[in-house]
């Protein structure tokens, strides 16, 4: 099931944050790929970072996502590079679905980038010194409140302010409350049927425009 | 000013500029599976919207198949819920499915080229990441998750933002024994794992001219793992040859104009690059991962390397990749032990690569107590290399000759490694219990060094066999 909300603007992400260690987290990582057999998104929260979590036995590693101290944290900060390889929403979805509303990193993945911004998941990029500040600050004090400001292009924790970078067009969508897309996709399909009729591969490679 | 081939398929795409300033592009072919879809057509369901243009969507089931036994329904309940969903949705909508009983099923990058889907000058779009493999005929061919696979359906276009574009010219001739894989899977050593992010990578120069269809499309299916979404290979007359004749190819006069198109498409002299890459063909070895990301690669008879003499960056990522492969810096990757030995995946499982392991493989016997298997990338190619006695050989050398399907390259099918084995494979991704188990260990190498690494039961040179 899609997640039940309607379309609303994003102009701030507010809670606890959740440091996370390592570069180069593949979504394999975040989501390993036997637990997407699954026809709907519902249930995925228990598998997040499973195999990072949990021993072969079912024992408790030591995790992040294990430690009660980020119970409920909302705000997940990683390194460069999260989220790459598999295309699966899965990842940005096991996240939502166990709490995660904002992501700040050093970079992201392409792909990971267009699902979180598919699903009203904003994702920050910031400076490696900054990030590893608040990670540390974070760990040792996990209560502290982590606000990620869309409008304002910053992070601010602990009464200091740092800039953050978002994907422009997708910070604009959030703003906007735009992001779920499909109703302004939709609205062009006078132009995207146009667009269909000229292009010669779907026009028996003809000249364009004499398709009816 | 002299355009690339991106500029042209991009424009001719694109519907509109959005108030957020992506572009709407549309999407010529849009392509389908079992894992990322179902949620899709649940969404759309929810929106009250049909989809708009089933005729240009093509689906296949590939990722949960088991490769032995294919009877219904599968003894895996949630496998089997996920192809009847497949059945129902693509039946609902109208839309194309290649089932087993088409005779046509496989994996998705492996049957859109081969039923002549694919072509150049096209977007195309699918929910998964190697959808980069159909860059290799001159598309623009990117992955996407399932919110953009709902757009799609609802819309046949998507919200994207224009990549920067940065041209890899491969210079010079690949030694015997070296192979697409070799090429990009250096070219992802140098350029780093997230070396491509925001870029669209072209593959020119004569490696890659030389290469024929099914090379290229090796090449390109990797783009992603170097952090490129799309990649491609610029069409020409090889290209064009590949597509004639084939089922969704244009057809006598037809693809005498398509051709007139298609041939327009390649990049302009002079068209501006924002960044540039070049590489000596004739320095590249046979080459295999080591680590935990593909590019965590070195030459066969390279030393694996000290973490200390990495960049910064890349350390961390390497002391851990240290901690689970089990392998120590500075000792040689060559006869690094083996207990699986794969051939298959969309990166490597076409007639031509089953060909070249065959070629190996014929006359020797797979090292005792080795598990080692060859999946065909579709029911197609696995016809045309029974017909050849392609499976004979393999299974004489005492490979196991399976069904189509995507099987041990990423493990949702009952194949897979169990515990700490390391596994030898022609796949695409090494990440840390993709190919089934948590502690399980994968070696990316081309597959003649599979084959190679299977009969002597460690990682071997193919070069030593190479005639």
């Amino acid at each position: 099931m899609a997640l039940d909300r309607k379309t609303s603007r994003i102009e701030l992400v507010e809670g606890r944050g959740i440091p996370l260690p390592g570069n180069d987290i593949d979504t394999d990582r975040i989501i390993p790929a036997r637990f997407m057999k699954c026809v709907t998104f519902d249930d995925l929260a228990p598998y997040v970072f499973y195999d990072a979590r949990f021993g072969e036995d079912g024992s408790k590693k030591d995790h992040p996502f294990n430690d009660p101290r980020f119970t409920g944290a909302s705000i997940l900060i990683v390194g460069r590079n999260f989220g790459c390889g598999s295309s699966r929403e899965h990842a940005p979805q096991a996240l939502y679905r166990s709490g995660i509303r904002g992501l700040v990193g050093e970079s992201f993945a392409e792909i990971f980038s267009d699902n979180c911004a598919g699903i009203g998941l904003p994702i920050a990029a910031a400076a490696a010194e900054d990030l590893a500040a608040l990670k540390a600050l974070v760990a040792e004090l996990p209560r502290t409140t982590v606000a990620l400001d869309l409008e304002r292009r910053e992070l601010r924790y602990a009464g200091r302010a740092v800039p953050v970078a978002f994907a422009e067009q997708a910070r604009r969508a959030f703003l906007e409350g735009s992001w779920d897309s499909t109703r302004e996709l939709l609205s062009a399909e006078k132009e995207i049927r146009r667009v269909a009729s000229q292009l010669p591969y779907l026009n028996q490679f003809r000249a364009s425009g004499d398709h009816p | 000013m002299g355009r690339t081939l991106l500029d042209k398929v991009w424009d001719a795409h694109k519907v509109r500029t959005l108030p957020n300033g992506k572009d709407q592009l549309f999407v010529g072919l849009h392509l389908v599976h079992e894992v990322t879809s179902p949620q899709a057509f649940q969404m759309l369901r929810e929106k009250g919207l049909r989809v708009l243009f089933p005729g240009r969507i093509f689906a296949t089931v590939d990722h949960i198949v088991p490769t032995s036994d294919q009877s219904r329904p599968f003894p895996d309940g949630l496998a089997e819920e996920m192809m009847r969903a497949l059945e129902t949705n693509s039946g609902e909508s109208g839309i194309r499915f290649f089932s087993f009983d088409s005779s046509k099923q496989g994996i998705v990058h492996v049957i859109g080229p081969e039923l002549g889907l694919t072509q150049p000058g096209m977007t195309i779009a699918c929910g998964d990441s190697h959808t980069s493999t159909h860059g290799a005929f001159g598309a623009l061919a990117f992955g996407v998750g399932t919110t953009q696979i709902r757009d799609l359906l609802a819309t046949q276009t998507l919200p994207l933002s224009r990549p920067k574009i940065r041209r890899i010219e491969v210079s010079g001739r690949l030694g015997k024994g070296v192979y697409a894989k070799d090429v990009i899977l250096s070219i992802i050593r140098r350029l780093g794992v997230n070396g491509g992010i925001g870029y669209c990578y072209e593959y020119a120069g004569p490696v890659i001219e030389r290469m024929s269809m099914e090379e290229r499309m090796t090449l390109c299916n990797m783009s992603i793992e170097g952090g490129a979404r799309m990649g491609y290979v610029n069409p020409d007359e090889t290209t064009f040859e590949y597509l004639r004749g084939r089922e969704y190819a244009p057809k006598e006069k037809d693809f005498g104009r398509a051709k007139a198109w298609w041939s327009a498409l390649p990049s302009d002299p002079g068209a501006r690059y924002d960044d540039r890459a070049a590489l000596d063909g004739g320095m590249i070895e046979p080459t295999v991962t080591w680590g935990i990301n593909p590019g965590q690669s070195v030459g066969v008879s390279e030393d694996l390397p000290d973490p200390a003499s990495l960049p910064l960056d890349d350390r961390e990522t390497a002391e851990e990749a240290y901690r689970h492969m089990g392998l120590e810096p500075g000792r040689p990757i060559l006869g690094t032990p083996i207990n699986v030995a794969f051939v298959g995946s969309c990166t490597n499982s076409r007639l031509s690569d089953l060909r070249e392991a065959a070629r190996f493989a014929k006359g020797r016997k797979v090292a005792p107590g080795l598990r080692a298997l060859v999946v065909p990338g579709s029911q197609q190619v696995e016809r045309a290399a029974v017909a050849e006695g392609l499976d004979r050989v393999f299974r004489e050398a005492g490979f196991e000759w399976r069904n189509a399907g995507c099987s041990m390259c990423l493990a949702m099918n009952p194949d897979k490694l169990t515990g700490r084995e390391i596994c030898a494979s022609s796949s695409n991704r090494n990440f840390k219990g993709r190919q089934g188990s948590p502690s399980g260990r994968t070696l990316l190498m081309s597959p003649a060094m599979v084959v190679a690494a299977a009969v002597n039961g460690k990682v071997s040179d193919v070069r030593d066999w190479a005639a």
